[in-house]
């Protein structure tokens, strides 16, 4: 089971990239599967070449921001539809990681890895390991928390928020929103280097399907511990990718096949997108809403708001006292 | 300070919707000027308005800001220069974001956005100073979503966010209209303090006639993408808005007259 909490540790790394579009850029990116693998890909063929694996994670991190940046430019740009540019980018990535990695698998056995000091202390697997993927996870999510609270950060925010006011305050949202993808593919590819060398080898298949867990990740985590401020929903993202994680490998041992992941995969994020409608939880959104959540509201926040001037928001065109020019 | 000179947009050009929104509109203001802008449903108000902005470009004509020729640049990049409050309440402010959040955004119109914390205590400062003029309480919830906020409000806090950076001109789009009576009348006057106290050169749609002969130095009445009538300060002295209607009942006539004549 530690292991599975270390997994969750490391994958949360790709699930703040995730986060950063699904819920800031109101963007589903699913380059995600494609731009894992490459920083894993860069990162396992880096290490074999006697590059040092942690600035083999740095050059996962270009990698995956360079994914970001052509999904970014073909939606802004090229502009095709969001999910569409993402499964283009994701696809052709499939062809680039095999020749970065010249064939499907590339093992690291034997070869030093940012990984190997944890094994060789023994602490992997232990409270000692757990602390140590728990500190890098954390950390990445405080500096994508303070990115996210400075100037440009909050014409991200604002960006997937409104996009008509922000550009009314002359920002250029196509530049906004790819930089975003490209943060967000960027720590993905980190993502993918640490679990490439946490797991010993970099596979052609190890992305496939990973948006689910992210999204699950985002999910879960923001479903318990809410999004009442932008540290609160980073942290929990970290939080629901250990639970997912944990949640698989108790569905294992219950006994069903590794083969089924992907189902249960599936499966966890559509009960995850669907649980949070049922009559119980609504109820708890209201209270959370009256204590200042505008995100738990039931109805977009707007409209809330709305209801609450009391039926005298429409247009004063149609009292007696206005003229209107007929 | 802003001319608009030979203007023509036409929305689908070719086809059988084919409409002509801005007939060869020429318009200057001068620094300082507080422009209202009146006229029926379809008459170009808003697509004036929108040509300023940038969010639509003239096929003809050119628009020009403080000397500067902007008619190619986008919406974005004339942001530097205006200031806008949109209709809608909920247009004008990100509902996810704080209050100060929002100001924060507001606050760094036409300047770069780099990796500076977007909320400082200082700025904190001098946004409760800029809430508390609007005398709304919002000073106290700086921290609250805009979200939570009722639409009145919003439209205040837009109006606030849209002039603090003193642009050169500032575009109200029929920005009291989706608020009721009271909420409407605290909004023309907050707007006209402020156009009063920063001298801002402002351009005002209105459906409410009443408010376009009360409020600004000068008032426009726009029809079939022309500008019909054009009144001074002196001028809109003394008019009532049956004066109005008699005028635009004349002009409308005449048209039709004009277009009989030619058929």
């Amino acid at each position: 089971m530690t292991i599975a909490v270390e997994l969750g540790l490391i994958y949360a790394i790709m699930a703040l990239g995730v986060y950063l579009t699904f819920r800031i850029l109101d963007f589903p990116d699913l380059t995600v599967d494609g731009s894992f693998t490459t920083g894993a890909a860069v990162a396992a063929i880096s290490i074999v070449n006697g590059i040092n694996p942690i600035v083999a994670i740095g050059m996962s991190f270009v990698a995956g921001f360079l994914a970001g940046v052509i999904t970014g430019l073909l939606t802004t740009k090229g502009n095709i539809n969001g999910l569409l540019a993402g499964i283009l980018t994701q696809i052709g990535l499939y062809s680039i990681n095999l020749r970065i990695m010249g064939r499907a698998n590339v093992p690291l056995l034997g070869e030093d890895t940012a990984i190997t000091p944890l094994r060789a202390a023994g602490v992997l697997g232990g409270p000692l390991g757990i602390s140590a993927f728990a500190l890098l996870s954390i950390v990445l999510a405080l500096i994508l928390v303070w990115f996210l609270h400075t100037d440009t950060g909050l014409a991200m925010q604002a960006t997937g928020d409104n996009e008509k006011m922000i550009r009314s305050f002359g920002v250029n949202t196509d530049n906004q929103k790819i930089l975003g993808l490209a943060l967000s593919n960027g720590l993905v590819g980190v993502g993918g280097a640490v679990i490439a060398q946490y797991q010993g080898f970099a596979d052609i298949g190890m992305g496939i399907g990973l948006i689910l867990a992210g999204l699950a990740s985002v999910i879960i985590g923001q479903a318990i511990l809410g999004q009442r401020t932008i540290l609160i929903a980073a942290l929990a993202v970290i939080l629901g990718s250990v639970i997912y994680r944990v949640a698989i490998q108790i569905a294992l041992e219950a006994g069903l096949n590794p083969n089924d992941m992907k189902l249960i995969s599936a499966v966890l994020v559509v009960v995850a997108l669907i649980l949070p409608q049922a009559a119980i939880f609504k109820r708890r959104r209201r209270k959370k809403a009256a204590d200042g959540d505008p995100a738990g509201a039931e109805e977009p926040p707007g409209a809330a708001a709305v209801t609450a001037d009391a039926g005298a928001t429409r247009p004063t065109a149609t009292t007696p006292t206005e003229n209107e020019v007929r | 300070m802003l001319t608009v000179s030979a203007v023509d947009k036409t929305f689908f050009p070719g086809s059988p919707n084919e409409r002509r929104a801005l007939n060869d509109v020429d318009l200057h203001l001068e620094q300082g000027d507080f422009v209202t802008v009146i006229g029926s449903n379809g008459a170009g108000k808003s697509t004036l308005l929108n040509i300023v902005s940038g969010d639509l470009h003239p096929d003809d004509g050119t628009v020009t800001i403080d000397g500067r020729d902007v008619t190619r640049l986008q919406d974005h990049q004339r942001a530097s220069f205006v200031g806008r409050v949109f209709q809608d309440p909920m247009a004008g402010t990100a509902p996810h974001l704080s209050i100060q959040e929002n100001m924060a955004i507001a606050d760094k119109r036409g300047t770069g956005r780099w990796l500076r914390l977007g909320v400082t205590r200082a700025k904190k400062r001098r946004f409760a100073h800029e809430l508390a003029a609007l005398e709304l309480g919002l000073e106290h919830r700086l921290t609250a979503k805009v979200g939570l906020l009722s639409g009145g409000q919003r439209q205040a806090l837009s109006l606030l966010m849209a002039t603090f950076s003193d642009p050169a001109i500032l575009l109200l789009d029929e920005h009291t209209a989706a608020l009721d009576p009271q909420r409407a009348e605290l909004v023309t006057r907050l707007t006209e303090q402020v156009v009063t106290e920063k001298q801002l050169t402002t351009l005002m749609v209105t459906h409410n006639m009443e408010q376009a002969l009360r409020v600004g130095n000068r008032l426009i009445m726009m029809h079939e993408g022309r500008i019909i009538l054009d009144l001074t300060e002196d001028e809109k002295r003394g008019r009532t808005v049956k004066d109005l209607l008699d005028e635009f009942e004349k002009t409308k006539g005449a048209t039709l007259g004009d277009e009989t004549l030619l058929s």
